[in-house]
C-alpha cells in the first residue's frame, strides 16, 4: 500500500481527515467514525512502545499484589525466629528482616497498601479538582473568587508539613493518610482545569444549554467535565504516581503507614537503615516502587500523546 | 498567445491519514497568463487551497506531490525549501485568508514590509526600503502612511491589515499573486475595497492573480478565467462569461442555483445539492459527483469523466459525459435541478397588524464599561454596543438584523436571550416582560418559547453527547416524561430531514449541514414560538446552505414560527426575511419590509452595503455601480454627537456646509412610513 511510504501522520492535525468538517461517506457514516475514534486512540497508544511496556508492567504488578499472597508461605506479621536477617533463599524468597518477618509477604502487602492508597487518592483528587475547577470557571463571580483564593492559599502553604503532622496524629491509619493526601494535592490540578474550562465555558454548546434553561450544576457535570475527559484520564494516571511518591515519602520519614501495617514506603524506610548488612531489605521494595511509578508515568505519557487535548479543537478529543 | 507565468500540469497531492491515503488534488492542470486573473472556486475540501499551497511549496513534508508546476520557465516541484524561499515573496506572492494572523504582532508593519523588501534585495539600503514601504502603504490606501508605517498590526483594523498584507505581497513586483480567500474574513463593504485593491495591485505590478474562493460573486467580480473544483479535480474550466452563461457541468449549475441573489425579489426556493462531497480516500473510478447528481446515468459510474473541451468552444472544458446535452442549465428543456416546493403559510394572508407579536423590544440598550488599572478598576469610558433599539416580530414573521461586525447585532440578540432587564425599555416575549421573571422556574417556562440556533455547527453541539442526548436535553430540562422523549426525538429528526435511526451517533459523524439540522431540531424540541438564528448558514458551504435555508422556510410555515435572524449576508436575508433592520454602530439606520428596503434603499449606508455585495453574474457585475465606502467603522467608544455614519457617508460629501453641520450635530431619528419603511438620515 502506498500509505506505508509515509510516516504515519498525526491524524488530528491533518486538516483533511481530522478536521470537523470531514464529510462522512454514505452509507453508515456513524459506525465507521465511531469505531475509528477508539481504534485511533488505541492505535496511537500502541504506537508508543514504552507506554505499552508500562501498561504490561503495571498489570503484572497488580496481578502480583492480588495473587501474590496465595503463594506466600508466611503471613507478613508472622515471625520466623529460625531465620533472622536471612538473605533470599528457597524458603523466604525475598529474605527476612532482623525480627524474622518474611519480606516477600511484606512486599506483597505493602504493594497492596500503596496501590490502594494511590488509586483512592488519584480518584479523589481527580473528582475534586474536576468539579471545583470547572464549577469555578462556569459560575464565575463570587464562587470563582473564593475557589481561587483557597487554591492560591494552598499553593503557598507548606502542605507537606501539615500532611505529616496530621497523618502522624492518626497513628498511621491508611484511610486518614489517603484523605489527607487528597486534601493537599487536588488544587494544582484544579487550577489547570479552571484555566482550561474558561475557554470551554465560552463554547456555543454551553451557551446553548444555558439558553435552554439547563441548571448550572448540570451544565458543569454534563457538558464541561466530559469535555476535559482526556485531561482527567491523564491527571488520574499522573495522580497515581504522585500519590505513591507522597505516601512513600511520608512512610519513609516515619509519618505514614505504621507497623504492623506496611507499605512500600515504610519497607524502604526500614530497608534503608540496614543497607549494608541486609541490602535485600531495601532492594526488593525499592524495585517494586520503581516499577510501579515508572510504569504509570509511561502510561500517562502514552495517554497524553494518544488523547492530546489540543485535538479537542476539531470537536473531539 | 503570451507565455503563461504559471503552468500547472497534472498536479497531484496526497496526504497520509489514519483512514488511508487522502488524494486531496487529483490531476489539475491550468495556465495563468500575465495580467490575467484565474478564479478557482469550490467548496471546502475540494482541494483548491491545497493546490495553491502546492504551488507555493508550503505543504507539509508528509504530503506527496506529483506532476509539474512551472513558474516563469522554472520547475518548482522538487525544489528545496531554501530554493523556494528565493522565489516566494519575490516572484510569487501570497495573500492569506486571515489578516489577523498573517502579520507578526511584535514588529511594526514598516519593519515587516522592509523585511520583505531587503530579504530578496540585499543591496537595497534601509532608507530606500523605508521610503518604498511608505510608498506601498500609500498605494494600498492606508491614510497618513508616514505615521502609520511605525504602527503595530494590532493598531489596524482587519481590513487595514489585509491592505498591509497586500502591500507586502506587492513589495517586490511579483509576477504572480496567489490570493487564498482574501476577503472571506472581512465585511462586505471592506471586501469591496479589498477586491478593488487587488485589481489595483494587479495593474500596478502587471502580475497574474490566482484567486481562490468559494464565493461565486467574487469570481464574477474579479476573474477572467474560472476553474470549478470538486473532489480534488477541475470539473469545469472556462472564461468567466462563458461559465456563467453556458454552464455545462451539473455541479457548477448547482453551485450557481444554490446561491440566494440579492438582486432578485421573488421568493423562489433555492436549489440545494443533496448529499455531501465524497471522502477522498480510495475513490472508485467513477464520476465523484454521480451520487449527488440529479441527472446521473449508469454510464457515470463506469469511469471518471475526463475534462474535455465542450463542442464548439475553444477554451470551455467540462468533465461530464452529458455536457453536450446540457445547455444553459437546462437538459431536454427541463432544469437540471428540479425546483423544490415550499408550502405557503395561511398566516401570510393575515395583515401584519392583526397578528400577535411574539417579541417586542423597546429601547434596548447595552453598554460595557471600559476599565483601567490592575488593582482598583477605574471606569474610563464605556462601549455603547447597542443604543436604544426598538422593534417587534409578529407571528409567522422573519425579522432580520444585518450589519457589519461590530455593529452590535449579536449583542442585541444575546441581550434578548439573556433576558436582560432594561432600565429604560423592555423586552417582551410572547407578552411576558423579562422584568417579571423571578426565579429559575419562571425563566425555564419562558425559555420554552424562545430558542436559539448558533452559527458554528461544530461548536454548538457537545462532541461527547450522542445526537439523541443533544436533542433530548431541552426536553429533559422542561421535565418531559421519559416515555415521551424517545418518540419526540424521532419526530424532530424526521422534521429536519435526518434519519431517526442515526440518533445514537455522535455529532462528529455528521457533516456541517447535518449538524446544523441537529441544532435546529434541538431548538424546536420545546415547541418554541420564536427561534433566534445567529448566522445559521454562514459557516456552511453554498450547496448545503441552500438546503438549510429551505428547511428554515418550510419549518416557519409548518410550525408557525417567528424568526429573529442575524446575518451579515444580505443575499440570504433578502431570501429569508419578511422584515429587515440595518444596524450601524449600535443603532438601526433603516428598518422596514424587506422588499421596500432592498428595492428602494434610502440610507446611504444601506445603499453602500447593497452595492458592495458581488452578484454572481459577470455581465451585471461589470455594469453595476459600486459605492465603495472609504474607511472603517468608527470606534464605539467615541462620543458621537451627530450622525454616526458621517465619517464614511458618500452623501455627506455632496452636501453644502450648512447641511453638513446638521449631520454633525444632530442625531437623525428613524423617520418615514412607520411600520413599513423608516430610515435614519436627515436628507433621505
Amino acid at each position: 500500500m502506498a500509505t506505508e511510504s509515509f510516516p504515519l501522520a498525526d491524524a488530528t492535525s491533518d486538516p483533511l481527515v481530522g478536521g470537523g468538517d470531514t464529510p462522512p461517506v454514505e452509507p453508515g457514516p456513524g459506525e465507521r467514525k465511531r469505531l475509528t475514534k477508539w481504534q485511533l486512540y488505541s492505535r496511537r497508544f500502541v504506537r508508543n512502545r514504552p507506554a505499552v511496556a508500562g501498561i504490561v508492567i503495571f498489570v503484572l504488578l497488580v496481578a502480583f499484589a492480588l495473587v501474590g499472597p496465595l503463594f506466600a508461605k508466611y503471613d507478613h506479621v508472622e515471625l520466623d525466629f529460625l531465620a533472622l536477617s536471612d538473605p533470599p533463599n528457597p524458603d523466604h524468597w525475598f529474605g527476612t528482616n532482623n525480627a524474622g518477618n518474611d519480606l516477600y509477604a511484606m512486599v506483597v502487602v505493602g504493594l497492596q497498601r500503596s496501590l490502594l492508597i494511590a488509586v483512592v487518592v488519584a480518584t479523589g483528587t481527580t473528582i475534586l479538582s474536576a468539579v471545583i475547577g470547572t464549577a469555578a470557571a462556569y459560575f464565575g463571580g463570587r464562587i470563582e473568587r473564593f475557589a481561587l483564593f483557597v487554591i492560591h492559599f494552598l499553593m503557598v502553604a507548606p502542605t507537606f508539613l501539615l500532611l505529616a503532622m496530621m497523618s502522624n496524629d492518626s497513628g498511621g491509619d491508611w484511610k486518614v493518610i489517603a484523605l489527607v493526601l487528597i486534601l493537599v494535592s487536588w488544587f494544582f490540578q484544579a487550577r489547570t482545569i479552571w484555566t482550561l474550562s474558561l475557554s470551554l465555558r465560552e463554547r456555543e454548546y454551553v451557551h446553548a444549554a444555558r439558553y435552554m434553561g439547563v441548571p448550572g450544576m448540570r451544565i458543569v457535570l454534563r457538558h464541561l467535565i466530559p469535555n476535559i475527559g482526556s485531561l482527567l484520564v491523564i491527571n488520574f494516571t499522573l495522580g497515581v504516581v504522585g500519590a505513591v511518591m507522597a505516601e512513600t515519602g511520608l512512610s519513609f520519614l516515619g509519618f505514614g503507614v505504621k507497623l504492623p501495617d506496611v507499605s512500600l514506603g515504610s519497607l524502604i524506610g526500614i530497608g534503608a537503615s540496614s543497607m549494608s548488612s541486609a541490602p535485600w531489605m531495601f532492594y526488593f521494595p525499592a524495585a517494586a516502587l520503581t516499577l510501579l511509578t515508572v510504569s504509570m508515568a509511561l502510561v500517562a505519557d502514552g495517554l497524553r500523546d494518544a488523547l492530546d487535548p489540543t485535538s479537542a479543537a476539531g470537536g473531539r478529543a | 498567445m503570451t507565455t503563461p507565468v504559471l503552468s500547472v500540469r497534472d498536479l497531484t497531492v496526497s496526504f497520509p491519514s489514519e483512514a488511508g491515503r487522502v488524494d486531496a488534488v487529483r490531476g489539475v492542470s491550468f495556465d495563468v497568463a500575465p495580467g490575467r486573473t484565474l478564479g478557482i472556486v469550490g467548496e471546502s475540501g475540494s482541494g483548491k487551497s491545497v493546490t495553491s499551497l502546492a504551488v507555493m511549496g508550503l505543504l507539509d513534508e508528509n504530503a506527496r506531490i506529483g506532476g509539474s508546476v512551472t513558474f516563469d520557465g522554472e520547475e518548482l516541484l522538487g525544489k528545496s525549501d531554501t530554493q523556494m524561499s528565493k522565489i516566494r515573496g519575490n516572484g510569487l506572492a501570497m495573500i492569506f485568508q486571515d489578516p489577523l494572523t498573517s502579520l507578526t504582532p511584535v514588529f511594526t508593519v514598516g519593519d515587516q514590509i522592509v523585511e520583505a523588501l531587503t530579504i530578496h534585495n540585499s543591496r537595497m539600503s534601509r532608507r530606500a526600503a523605508w521610503d518604498r514601504a511608505v510608498e506601498l502603504l500609500k498605494l494600498v490606501g492606508i491614510p497618513r502612511p508616514q505615521e502609520r508605517v511605525r504602527s503595530f498590526p494590532h493598531e489596524f483594523s482587519g481590513g487595514m491589515r489585509q491592505r498591509v498584507v497586500i502591500a507586502i505581497a506587492m513589495a517586490n513586483n511579483p509576477k504572480l499573486i496567489i490570493a487564498d480567500e482574501p476577503t472571506t474574513a472581512l465585511d462586505v463593504t471592506i471586501q469591496a475595497q479589498i477586491l478593488d485593491l487587488i485589481g489595483t495591485a494587479q495593474r500596478e505590478t502587471g502580475a497574474a492573480v490566482m484567486m481562490i474562493t468559494h464565493d461565486m460573486g467574487v469570481v464574477a467580480n474579479i476573474a477572467d478565467d474560472v476553474i470549478v473544483m470538486y473532489a480534488g479535480r477541475a470539473i469545469e474550466q472556462a472564461g468567466v462569461d462563458t461559465l456563467f452563461a453556458d454552464t455545462r457541468m451539473p455541479y457548477s449549475i448547482g453551485l450557481l442555483g444554490a446561491i440566494p441573489r440579492v438582486d432578485k425579489a421573488e421568493k423562489q426556493p433555492l436549489v440545494p445539492i443533496k448529499g455531501s462531497p465524497p471522502l477522498l480516500v480510495d475513490l472508485p473510478d467513477a464520476c465523484p459527483f454521480a451520487a449527488r447528481c440529479p441527472i446521473a446515468v449508469d454510464a457515470c459510474l463506469a469511469a471518471e469523466p475526463q475534462l474535455l473541451a465542450v463542442e464548439g468552444a475553444v477554451d470551455h472544458r467540462a468533465a461530464c459525459i452529458r455536457a453536450e446535452e446540457i445547455r444553459a442549465g437546462l437538459i431536454d428543456g427541463e432544469p437540471v435541478y428540479p425546483i423544490p416546493e415550499i408550502p405557503t403559510s395561511s398566516l401570510e394572508q393575515l395583515p401584519r397588524e392583526d397578528r400577535k407579536p411574539t417579541l417586542e423590544v423597546e429601547n434596548l440598550t447595552k453598554t460595557f464599561p471600559l476599565t483601567k488599572g490592575a488593582f482598583r478598576k477605574r471606569k474610563i469610558g464605556e462601549v455603547r454596543a447597542v443604543k436604544g433599539v426598538s422593534f417587534d416580530i409578529r407571528e409567522g414573521e422573519t425579522m432580520a438584523i444585518v450589519g457589519e461586525s461590530g455593529s452590535g447585532k449579536t449583542t442585541t440578540l444575546l441581550q434578548i436571550m439573556d433576558f436582560a432587564p432594561q432600565a429604560d425599555g423592555d423586552i417582551r416575549i410572547v407578552g411576558t416582560s423579562v422584568t417579571d421573571i423571578k426565579g429559575g422556574r419562571a425563566e425555564r417556562q419562558l425559555r420554552r418559547d424562545v430558542q436559539i440556533v448558533f452559527q458554528d455547527p461544530v461548536g454548538s453541539l457537545d462532541p461527547r453527547m450522542t445526537v439523541f442526548d443533544v436533542i433530548a436535553e431541552p426536553l429533559r430540562t422542561v421535565a418531559t416524561p421519559t416515555a415521551e422523549i424517545g418518540p419526540r426525538v424521532d419526530e424532530l429528526m424526521d422534521l429536519v430531514g435526518l434519519d431517526p435511526a442515526h440518533s445514537d451517533r455522535f455529532p462528529a459523524a455528521f457533516s456541517g449541514g447535518q449538524r446544523q439540522r441537529i441544532g435546529i431540531a434541538r431548538a424546536l424540541a420545546t415547541n418554541p414560538r420564536l427561534v433566534v438564528l445567529d448566522e445559521p448558514v454562514s459557516a456552511l458551504d453554498v450547496s448545503v446552505q441552500a438546503g438549510v435555508i429551505n428547511l428554515l422556510d418550510e419549518l416557519k410555515v409548518r410550525l408557525g414560527l417567528s424568526y429573529l435572524f442575524v446575518a451579515h449576508d444580505l443575499s440570504v436575508v433578502r431570501h429569508i426575511a419578511d422584515r429587515v433592520a440595518v444596524m450601524y454602530l449600535g443603532g438601526f439606520v433603516e428598518h422596514g419590509d424587506v422588499d421596500a428596503v432592498f428595492d428602494d434603499p434610502q440610507h446611504p449606508y444601506t445603499r453602500a452595503l447593497l452595492s458592495a455585495i458581488p452578484i454572481p453574474d459577470p455581465v451585471k457585475e461589470r455594469t453595476r455601480e459600486h459605492i465603495v465606502l472609504t474607511g472603517d467603522l468608527p470606534s464605539p467608544t467615541d462620543e458621537i454627537s451627530g450622525c454616526p455614519f458621517v465619517t464614511r457617508c458618500p452623501l455627506y460629501q455632496t452636501l453644502d456646509p450648512e447641511q453638513q453641520i446638521r449631520c454633525e450635530s444632530e442625531v437623525p431619528l428613524l423617520t418615514g412610513r412607520p411600520g413599513v419603511h423608516v430610515n435614519a438620515c436627515h436628507y433621505r
